[in-house]
């Protein structure tokens, strides 16, 4: 068995509603410092974790989104979006706080279909 | 082959800690090994030694802790989540043990499948 | 790839994602609230039967029978139990749970 396996996040879940897309961001940064190949998919309400001009002020909440930014740091820099879902929610790449490679759904279907471990918050 | 689970909701509320005990029970009888249970998120809550189900209601937290001692399956949980929400040390379960996320991603390499069960 | 979904289609739209994405020739095992869709008569019936030539679906039966609807099984979902869980889990090469 390989120690360096495929790891994928799937996101499918807003942010701030509930703790999950930041609890899965810590998964993300400690896997990263595994060594491990990590990819990030946003699908369905994910996708709005992205969005650059987050105000969090108003809900005493930390605002965690630049958190996506740093990934690179830790060479993360594999973040597919869902076209379909991106689509729906009115949004475009440029609403994003990091860039990130738009997929539509077939082809991140098959993406996933390569990866050793799926992880989903 | 050596299975990996994650537990991401609390007992009682939702049914993926019902739900991840059955599978890991399955699994075991089925010849398979379950490496580690993973605890995180609200799942952390299943740790809590202070559980106090009534009478006629399955025990969970007990359950995950005979699985453990008969069977030798590592029951983690995650300690930034439990600390958020009170499982230390001093209320955690026999069989339970607190550490770092890093056992879950190592669960992702060393096992040969992970299983989620959350909300 | 297996795709585990526990989400009743009728206020989720997590089946009909997992659906729309998962890469043909999976196995969908529907646990917890997902079995209602597994149900004849449900409105996602005919949503369900027509993945069913893409990938092949498969109902946790103590969820559907804890649930009242052990007769209620439509045509072409294959019924498994916890063992059958993990066997699917096994002959797969990778699982994800659409959570």
């Amino acid at each position: 068995m390989s120690d360096n396996k495929k790891f994928m996040f799937v996101n499918r879940k807003a942010p701030y509603g509930t703790i999950y897309a930041l609890e899965s961001l810590e998964v993300v940064l400690i896997t990263a410092a595994f060594d491990q190949d990590v990819s990030l998919a946003f699908l369905d309400d994910g996708v709005y974790q992205l969005k650059k001009g987050m105000q969090t002020k108003g809900i005493e909440t930390k605002n965690f989104s630049p958190t996506y930014r740093a990934l690179e740091d830790y060479d993360v820099e594999k973040l597919y979006v869902e076209k379909e879902a991106m689509e729906a929610r009115g949004l475009n790449e440029d609403d994003f706080i990091v860039g990130v490679t738009v997929l539509g759904r077939a082809e991140m279907g098959k993406l996933m279909d390569e990866q050793d471990v799926v992880l989903s918050f | 082959m050596k299975f990996g689970i994650v537990v991401n909701e609390g007992p009682y509320q939702h049914q993926a800690s019902d739900s991840a005990y059955l599978f890991a029970k399955a699994a075991i009888e089925s010849g398979h090994e379950v490496w580690r249970v993973f605890f995180y998120h609200d799942g952390v809550n299943n740790a809590s030694r202070l559980t106090e189900p009534p009478q006629d209601d399955r025990n969970i937290v007990n359950r995950w802790t005979k699985l453990a001692e008969e069977h030798k399956v590592d029951l983690v949980v995650c300690v930034a989540a439990a600390l958020r929400r009170g499982i230390k040390e001093e209320n955690l379960a026999q069989g339970f043990r607190i550490s770092g996320l890093g056992q879950l991603v190592e669960s992702g390499i060393k096992c040969d499948r992970l299983v989620t069960f959350g909300d | 790839m297996l795709h585990i979904v526990n989400k009743s289609p009728l206020t989720s739209n997590t089946l009909e994602s997992c659906l729309n994405t998962m890469a043909d020739g999976g196995d969908v095992l529907l646990i917890e609230d997902a079995v209602y869709a597994a149900t004849a008569g449900n409105a996602f019936e005919s949503k369900l039967t027509a993945a069913m030539g893409r990938c092949k679906v498969h109902v946790l039966t103590p969820d559907l029978e804890a649930r009242g609807l052990g007769d209620r099984l439509m045509a072409g979902v294959a019924s498994v139990d916890y063992a059958g869980f993990v066997g699917l889990t096994a002959s797969n090469k990778n699982c994800q749970s659409w959570l």
